[in-house]
């Protein structure tokens, strides 16, 4: 997608420079514009235009139809599915759904580009314009525009590496479906670039529209940059193509800035062009078979009418649109009085977020929301495991809340009780009953245990009658002749009494 | 519009089509002689017209998401002038 | 001349039905024809073996009183679409060797219904041509000579070889395509019956690209009647061709009956263009009375855009073509000249495998579309179509049918124009209107030419309405009485 630099100022969100955005340079201070196309393969069982399966990982041209490696006389027919899906994204980034689009075709030569040119949407596009709202570490929000959303093929691959002067083709992933959504130039940072593609990435995955699998490549970026002196009109940007990871884009962007202002520091000036990202050496270079300027003599593809549907469908589809990030995490805020904090990191991923809800219903939303962000999601990423794959469901970590808030144990127990769970899967209630966890509450108990340690340490009670702040030291005491097992509320409540404090202050 | 040899050669490398310089004069006239001859449109006010997109009314149909393909590898690579493995085979692509 | 090959479709239908002859006997006398017909070039693959075992399927089939509408009828297919493991070239080097794994869906449907393949028809290259001299495997020659000359003359283009093919009775009947006229204008050249059906009527599917908003399956046959028949086989709904129209298939050999008392015929104004010969005006008005004999009425209508149809189909046609034919690149199937690298792999596989017509009009094409003229042209262009086909339209809520000649002249000497591809293009003043507005049009031969050569009337209906063009076509057919034949001088 090529938009001319006048558009692409005017589309620009007008954002007042941040310092901590800027990036210095021998001359001064330069801002950073950056715009994103991605590329989402939609999560279908056919092709756009054919019923080849778009498996990943199959044999080469295993699954290839005659209309994806364009054999002659074959003619496209789109699936209906993958129409759906690109309505639902577009419902997703509450964007313009558009009743009509075209289809067209982008002409050139690649060997594996089959029929000579790319069925894509150019003038118009089956969604328009929307927003996605990123949350930023620093608790700010950015908005960023979605300037359109595409339906278009996907090209299959050539192996550069098998042979030393040849290439080798493979079209299975000729014709797969893809969504390109280009957003408006109104980022200004890498983190904010790659805020911007976890969002995308969390909606797309709510919505089930694409897996965001980005080593499989169903979810690929380009990252158009330009730098400029603050309130300087734009520069000139270059494309980089084809980034597979959150983390190359902050990289690729790092450098690509970096490069820029260094040629214009000293005088010179960006070409417009595309340039690719080598993860190997952290730089992006100049793609040197594309300097031929393109042209891509689009034209309305007359093979396939107009892309015509009804609003009616677009409501049905409406209707059926699971809760997104945004909205569950304003309704996590105000029903379980989250932090943003909290609430963003569980809207990540909508399993995490369910988790989450599962575990709060009817107990301490506060205290659910430590132990699943703390406790779980520490020992998931210590072990590099996902939600679906946590040894703890969510039952059962609501029962050890539940054995916490009822006190049969204290809260520093039922952390020896989560890691057993977690390593062995057993229900919390079973843990502290086999192994003997359970607080002990019996008055005559604690009061033996507290008499001894008060008999043992005379100095320690004289002291404490003028500090009662001491007092702590004789809980500790109690809580380590009990193994802890001591409920902490009634050690508080006959240590007071027996040292001649007050316990109701 | 006027073509000259030299949009001539760009055309033919953007249809990858390979043009000798001695066919270079004969192409640009005959290109020329279609264009002038085609510019009578010019007299046409099409205006506000729309441009057709279809010869016949009609509403595009649409697929079921339905993998209907077999493993055709066989039969799409047998008339492939170079193949191997079940690859597309050809001159290495520079990048 | 066996007696088998004096029979029309029809008459070959029942016959095989009644028993009275076999679909081996037929076919194998058309197999003696192709044969002794190698002079006219009108076959570039014969399929004898399949023909035979087709025909002996056939032949069972009738002995048990089963079989389809066209159960042992011998068909020449042209060599536009894809027949299944046989040769398929659409008349260019390019797809040198090239074998489709798949039957198109037209050729598919008659096979269904029982009929038997001879072999694939000479054309021009990709459907690029209007006499069949752009054909990678030379020119087809006309049947049809002028009086007293040997000169050869071009069959017409781009089914030259299916007009020559059914003219010289090397088949029965032909499959066709038409982009501009090529049904209609071979069929005018041959004395032959060319069919162009609404576009969506017949599946693209399987038929080589030249133009997707303009292409149109249909039949060439050697008279209405068969015609009729012909394409209530050819044509349907296909799920693979979403351009193709999903409406039931009429019974078109049932329309012929109906007479046309009543009917409404219009005579567009603008087609009586300058420089018309005097022969070709008085066959118009002929045509004009034979109607009016029959009982239509017959009234002036006006087509205002006609003059700019040529220049908007030479912008459409090649803008399409430049595109469609981006795949022949040496890959995956075709021809490869090999190069240093993939791009002059490209460059020297394209301009070793397309003629020079091919290559004119995919630059032509390449260069409306490129940057910065797609507005002036290509956009243009689909404007004033816009306007074609609104002219229409207006026409056809007074008419039901458009008479006008089908070609500016009779079949003209192969060479005499190959050199002037704008001469070349006028061919098609006539036609090229009705492809544009995707409406059907039907040339029927009308009568001869003072050097003795077939000239056609063409007939245009609205769209979807080809059993009212039919009903036209078969009332100029029997005032017409054209029973000429060409003297058979290949066989010498
Ligand atoms: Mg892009
Ligand atoms: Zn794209």
């Amino acid at each position: 997608m090529t938009t001319m630099v006048s558009d692409f100022e005017a589309s620009m969100r007008k954002r007042e420079p941040r310092a901590e955005d800027l990036i210095q340079g021998q001359t001064g201070d330069w801002e950073v514009i950056l715009g994103l196309e991605v590329h989402a393969q939609i999560t279908s069982k056919a092709k756009l235009f054919s019923g080849s399966s778009t498996k990943f990982g199959a044999e080469q041209n295993s699954q290839v139809s005659f209309v994806d490696a364009a054999m002659p006389g074959m003619l496209p027919v789109i699936n209906r599915f993958c129409v759906e899906q690109a309505i639902r994204t577009g419902l997703g980034l509450k964007a313009k759904i558009n009743l009509r689009s075209v289809f067209d075709r982008k002409n050139y030569f690649y060997p594996d580009l089959p029929q000579g040119y790319q069925i894509s949407q150019y003038k118009h596009p089956i969604v328009g314009e929307g927003e996605i709202v990123l949350d930023m570490k620093d608790d700010r929000t950015v908005i960023v525009g979605v300037e359109r959303l595409h339906l278009e093929q996907d090209a299959g691959k050539s192996l550069h590496d098998q042979h030393p002067a040849m290439s080798f083709v493979d079209l299975n992933r000729s014709g797969v479906a893809l969504m390109e959504i280009v957003s408006k130039p109104d980022m200004r940072s890498a983190d904010e670039a790659k805020a911007y593609v976890n969002k995308l990435r969390t909606i797309l995955r709510y919505l089930g529209t694409c897996d965001g699998n980005m080593e499989e490549g169903s979810l690929r970026a380009d990252v158009n940059v330009s730098v400029r002196k603050v309130g300087a009109p734009l520069g000139t940007r270059c494309e980089i193509k084809n980034v597979n990871s959150i983390r190359f884009i902050g990289l690729a962007i790092e450098h690509e800035a970096r490069r820029q202002i260094e040629i214009l520091e000293e005088g010179g000036k960006i070409d417009q062009e595309t340039r690719l990202f080598d993860p190997k050496t952290g730089e992006t270079r100049s793609m040197r078979s594309k300097e031929e300027a393109h042209d891509y003599r689009y034209f309305p593809d007359p093979d396939l009418l107009p892309l015509e549907f009804t609003q009616a469908w677009v409501d049905e589809i409406a209707s059926s649109l699971p809760e997104l990030p945004d909205d569950k995490k304003a309704r996590l805020i105000s029903e379980y009085g989250l932090t943003h904090y909290d609430a963003t990191v569980l809207i990540g991923e909508g399993a995490r977020a369910d988790y989450f809800e599962a575990v709060a219903k009817g107990r301490d939303a506060k205290l659910a929301a430590n132990w699943v962000t703390g406790e779980l999601f520490g020992a998931l990423n210590r072990e590099g495991h996902s939600i679906e794959e946590t040894p703890v469901t969510s039952k059962q970590l609501g029962e050890l809340i539940d054995l916490i808030s009822d006190g049969t144990i204290s809260g520093r127990i039922a952390k020896d009780v989560f890691d057993s769970m977690y390593k062995t899967g057993r229900d919390p209630a079973k843990i502290v009953e086999e192994e003997g966890l359970q607080q002990v509450t019996d008055f005559g108990e604690i009061e033996a245990a507290i008499d001894a340690v008060i008999a043992a340490n005379p100095d320690k009670v004289e002291q404490t009658k003028v500090k009662p702040q001491l007092a702590g030291w004789f809980v500790g005491q109690v809580m380590k002749s009990t193994s802890g097992k001591a409920n902490p509320r009634v050690v508080n409540e006959i240590l007071a009494r027996k040292l001649g404090l007050s316990s109701d202050d | 519009m006027s073509v000259d040899q030299k949009t001539v050669r760009h055309i033919a490398r953007l249809a990858r089509i390979a043009v000798r310089d001695d066919e270079l004069e004969a192409l640009a006239r005959e290109l020329n002689g279609i264009l002038d001859w085609v510019e009578q449109l010019g007299e046409v006010d099409a205006t506000d017209v729309e441009p057709m997109t279809s010869a016949v009314a009609m509403a595009m149909k649409m697929r079921e998401d339905v993998v209907t393909g077999t493993n055709l590898q066989r039969e799409v690579t047998r008339n492939a002038p170079g193949a191997e493995d079940g690859f597309y085979v050809v001159p290495k692509v520079v990048e | 001349m066996s007696d088998l090959t004096k029979l029309t479709l029809a008459a070959a239908r029942d016959a095989l039905k009644k028993k009275e002859i076999t679909s081996s006997e037929l076919t194998g006398a058309y197999l003696k024809e192709m044969a002794d017909g190698g002079a006219l070039n009108a076959y570039v693959t014969p399929t004898v073996e399949k023909a035979e075992e087709m025909a002996k399927a056939s032949d069972a089939k009738l002995q048990k009183g089963e079989g389809g509408a066209l159960e042992g009828i011998p068909l020449g297919i042209k060599d536009l679409f894809c027949t299944k493991d046989v040769r398929t070239t659409a008349g260019s080097h390019i797809l040198e060797g090239f074998e489709p794994p798949y039957e198109s869906t037209v050729t598919a449907n008659l096979w269904r219904d029982g009929a038997v393949m001879l072999g694939k028809l000479n054309n021009d290259e990709f459907a690029m041509g209007s006499s069949n001299e752009t054909s990678f495997y030379g020119p087809v020659v006309n049947p049809w000579r002028r009086k007293g000359s040997d000169a050869r003359l071009v069959p017409g283009g781009s089914s030259g070889g299916s007009s020559a093919a059914v003219a010289a009775r090397l088949c029965l009947g032909a499959t066709a395509t038409d982009t501009g006229g090529s049904i209609r204008q071979p069929a005018a050249f041959t004395g032959t019956v060319g069919l162009k059906p609404t576009y969506g009527r017949c599946s693209r599917w399987g038929i080589v690209a030249f133009a997707s908003s303009l292409d149109q399956a249909g039949p060439i046959a050697r008279d209405v009647r068969d015609a009729a028949i012909l394409l209530g086989s050819m044509a349907g709904h296909d799920e693979k061709d979403t351009t193709s129209v999903d409406r039931p298939v009429p019974d078109y050999e049932a329309a012929l009956g109906q007479g046309i008392k009543g009917l409404s015929v219009g005579i567009p104004k603008e087609y009586r263009v300058e420089g018309m010969p005097k022969e070709i005006d008085d066959l118009w008005t002929r045509g004009i009375e034979w109607l009016k004999a029959a009982g239509a009425t017959v009234k002036e209508v006006s087509l205002p855009h006609t003059k700019y149809a040529l220049p908007t189909y030479y912008i459409v046609a090649p803008a399409e073509c430049s595109s469609n034919l981006a795949r022949y690149d040496g890959v995956r199937y075709g021809l490869r000249v090999e190069g240093r690298d993939v791009t002059e792999m490209y460059e020297k596989t394209r301009a070793e495998g397309f003629g020079a017509e091919v290559r004119r009009r995919v630059l032509m094409g390449t260069y409306v579309l490129s940057a910065g003229y797609y507005d002036a042209y290509y956009l243009k262009a689909q404007k004033v179509r816009t306007l074609i086909a609104r002219d229409f339209a207006e026409a056809f809520s007074e008419v039901d049918v458009l008479l006008t000649p089908t070609a500016p002249s009779a079949a003209f000497a192969i060479g005499a124009k190959s050199d002037d591809p704008l001469s070349m293009y006028l061919n098609d003043v006539f036609t090229v209107t009705v492809n544009l507005a995707g409406l059907p049009g039907i040339s029927v031969p009308a009568g001869l030419s003072a050097e003795g050569l077939p000239l056609g009337l063409q007939l245009i209906g609205r769209t979807f309405d080809e059993e009212t063009l039919l009903r036209a076509a078969y009332a100029i057919e029997q005032a017409a009485g054209f029973t000429a034949e060409p003297e058979a001088w290949w066989r010498a």
